[in-house]
This record gives C-alpha cells, structure tokens and sequence, in this order.
C-alpha cells in the first residue's frame, strides 16, 4: 500500500456526521476498499483500544473488536457497566480520563446523547462514537455509505429513499446529513408521526438537497437506486395511526419489488423485525447482510486511520 | 436638563467603554451577563432613551474598563445592533459592531432530558450559527437546538 501524507483524519475525534466532510468520507470509503480487498494483518501491530460499551450492542461491539483484532492490534474494554466504576457512581469524564492512561484510541457507546464529545473534549486520544443514546452513530452511517458504493458503483446523484421511523431513528438522521455531500435525491417514506425532524429538514434545504415525502413504498421504489429501510420500535407504534398506516410505509413486500428496477437495492441497519421479510433476502435487491458484514472494513479503515498507520 | 435644549445629555467618559446602540429593555440583563458590576467601576445606563436608528435604545458607559470584542459578542444574542465605542482621555480609540459568537457557554441549560450534561457536571455549551435568515443554537454535546426566544426568557430580567 502507498505511503500517502493525510492529515484529514489522523488523531481525530469521531462523533457526528455533521462533522465530516466529503472529502473524509471518501478517504475512509477508499481505504476501506483497499483493506476488504488487500487484508493487511498487522497494520495495527501494537496499537490497543478501549471497548467502552455502557449499554448493550453485539454487532457494533463485535465489529469494532473484531477489526482490531483482525488488523494485529488488541482491545481492552467492558460492554456492561455494572462491573465497572460506573456502578459507584464515577463520572464519564474521569473514567475517560483514566482509561485513555491505557490505550491508543477510545470506542465508546453511551445511553445518553452527547457522552462522545463529552469523552472527546476530555481525552487527549482519539474517540470514536460508537452511538450515543438517539443522538449519532457516525460508523454506521459510513458503513452504509460504503454498502450503497459497493452495491452502486458510486455514491453521486443516487436516488434513495428513507424509510420507517425517520423521527427517532439516528442511523436515518445521519444518513440523510451525510448524503448532503453527494447530490443524492432523498425520499423520506413514513407514516404519520414518524417523519424526519424539522431540524433535519432544514439542514437539508440550506444545503440545497432534493428531498420529497411519501406515505407508501409504493409511491417511490420504481425509482430508486437505494431503499433503506428501518425498524419500527414497538414502543412508538401508539404514536401511528393505525397499522393500516404503518403498513404501506414501513412494510416491503415481494410484490413491491416487481416494480423495481433490477439494479435497486435494499439496505437495512439491522436488527429487523417484519419491515423486511425473510423471502426477500434471496432476491438480487437484499443488500443488508453484506452490509453489516462491510462495518468490519469500515472500521478498519477508520481506526487505521486516526492512528496514523497506512501500508 | 435645560427648557431651551430638550435633548437629554449623556456626559463623557474619560476612560472606557460605552455600549450604544443597545436593544432597548436589555441594558440590565447585558451588566448581569457581563458581569460589569463586578469590576466595581462607575456604571452609567440608559434605558428606553430616543434613537434615530432604533426608535428606542438602552445605552451603558463604565468608566475605567475595556471590553473586547470577544468579550462582548455574546451580546449579539440579546441586542444584534449594538456597537462598541472603547475611550482614552476622551478620545474613541476603537469603535466597532459587535459579532455573533461561535459559541456561547454557561447562558442556558441544554433541555433534553436525555443529554449528558443531564448526568455530569459539565458546562453548558451552545454552538451558534447565523445566517440571514436566523440564528441557530445547537447543544455543543447533543446537537438538540434552542430557540433563542428561550435564551432571551432565561437572560431577562
């Protein structure tokens, strides 16, 4: 691999989407590329990093563990908080201060919004958000970007519509932001009460994105590029009309897709519930296993990133 | 005040600054959130006097103390037309409008219940963003926005 001078990312901080510019993107997209194709087994020979999980997570944890591991490093960390010094009551900006005594980079999932910047304002090495409560989860959202290029073949002008809980969901939250910087044209799909934050909305406008609302799948996947869809937290549902209004918005059907073009793809975060059925992951248009599968090299990517190794 | 001039007098300063300009009503809540009366100088306000410009305007002088414009900008929140007029020996050594700050910290409480700053002793921080049409206040730690109706609820007095 070539030895290239970036100092976009190197000893960064992680939190937000909102914080990323293309160019970032981009980089992280490459290199990501790069590591799927050309595995690079001790790339972080050395390096350690902090596994903080204060609520419960199996896929991002693992993923992120997984890619340490897979790159030659080593990880450190807990994924419950009863065990730790949390459960005395110590603050999180003392146990980052003293965790980063230990470690190379710090991953962190926190139930409460902001915990990440908090964790960055106070630490002297690199902190990657690895969600925090239903604020960010700026890796997701690079895994998916990555997932809609693979399957795409470019990340420009694409036609892609939201579809779920757009009011809660913060993967939908960044995905949107972050598909500011490619000129997509965006559908937000959901029903009543579930619709995208006005703040977002505006964000959008200001940048000049192309955005439209839709109540029914059927209104917009004959001309998508990329669905993406999301879980309906049963906790929200008495806040929805009825089911019958759910269902055209949040529910894919194999009947849907013969209005699809061939090349359209489905994606999904992940856990899912009925949003998607188990009969459409054997069509040409399921993305969403290889997806999550794709957040190992994303996070590869980024961590070799923010600690400077390259080749 | 003379029957012959109505116009009311407002004397010079020798030294200081004097902050013209000032939307009117707010004169009061700006001493508090500058602190101004901490310095234990001479403080001379106006409130609700005539403007050409504004129609109405507050207007504060304090002898022996300058502020700068970093100092000043979280006034732009509060009062967007005030100016700054910073005097030595009876002379304007500077004169400027003030700026909307980047950022403003310990003027309001984040109102998510679910922000950190709920659960840690942190300072409040809010990022501020102006454009034409109008200013944005966004939790530096979760992004959730104030209105600056609200800023404006908590500060007055």
């Amino acid at each position: 691999m070539p030895a290239i001078h970036v100092p976009l990312l190197e000893d960064r901080d992680i939190i937000s989407t909102q914080t990323l510019t293309r160019e970032d993107i981009e980089l992280v997209l490459d290199f990501a590329t790069q590591l799927k194709a050309s595995p690079q087994p001790q790339l972080l020979s050395g390096k350690l990093m902090a596994s903080c999980f204060f609520e419960p997570s199996t896929r991002t944890r693992l993923s992120f563990e997984s890619a340490m591991l897979r790159l030659g490093g080593q990880f450190i960390g807990f994924s419950e908080t009863e065990t730790t010094s949390a459960a005395k009551g110590e603050s999180l900006s003392d146990a980052i201060r003293v965790i980063e005594q230990y470690v190379d980079v710090i991953v962190l999932r926190h139930p409460c919004a902001g915990a990440a910047q908090l964790a960055a304002d106070v630490c002297e090495k690199p902190v990657i958000n690895a969600g925090d409560g239903s604020n960010q989860h700026p890796t997701q959202t690079l895994t998916d970007l990555f997932s809609f290029k693979e399957a795409c073949g470019s990340l420009d002008g694409l036609h892609l519509a939201l579809a779920g809980d757009l009011c809660h969901g913060r993967t939908a939250h960044s995905l949107a932001i972050a598909c500011a910087h490619f000129n997509c044209r965006l559908y937000f799909v959901c029903a009543e009460g579930l619709e995208m934050p006005q703040d977002i909305c505006y964000q959008l406008r200001h940048q000049g994105v192309k955005f439209s609302f839709h109540r029914s799948l059927a209104d917009v996947v004959p001309r998508l590029d990329v669905l993406y869809m999301t879980r309906i937290q049963q906790e929200r549902l008495t806040k929805v009309a009825s089911k019958e209004d759910l269902e055209p918005s949040c529910i894919l059907s194999p009947e849907l897709l013969e209005e699809a073009a061939p090349s359209m793809k489905i994606f999904h975060p992940l856990p899912r519930l009925k949003e998607i059925p188990p009969s459409i992951d054997h069509t040409p248009h399921a993305y969403y296993f290889q997806q999550a599968g794709n957040g190992l090299y994303v996070r590869q990517a980024l961590l070799a990133l923010l600690l400077g190794r390259l080749g | 005040m003379s029957i012959a001039c109505p116009e009311m007098s407002v004397a010079a300063i020798k030294n200081g600054t004097v902050l013209d300009h000032i939307s009117a009503g707010w004169a009061l809540s700006i001493i508090k959130l500058l602190k101004l009366a901490e310095h234990k100088r001479e403080i001379t306000v106006g409130i609700y006097l005539p403007s050409s410009k504004l129609g109405k305007k507050d207007l504060i002088k304090i002898e022996d103390w300058e502020l700068d414009a970093d100092e000043v900008s979280k006034v732009a929140l509060l009062a967007p037309d005030t100016t700054v007029t910073v005097i030595r020996n009876f002379e304007v050594v500077d004169k400027f409008s003030i700026q909307f700050p980047t950022s403003i910290e310990e003027m309001i409480d984040c109102s998510n219940p679910q922000c950190i700053t709920q659960r840690e002793e942190v300072t409040s921080r809010f990022l501020v963003k102006k454009t034409r049409q109008r200013v944005d206040l966004n939790c530096h730690y979760c992004s959730k926005s104030a209105s600056l109706e609200r800023l404006k609820a908590t500060l007055a007095l």
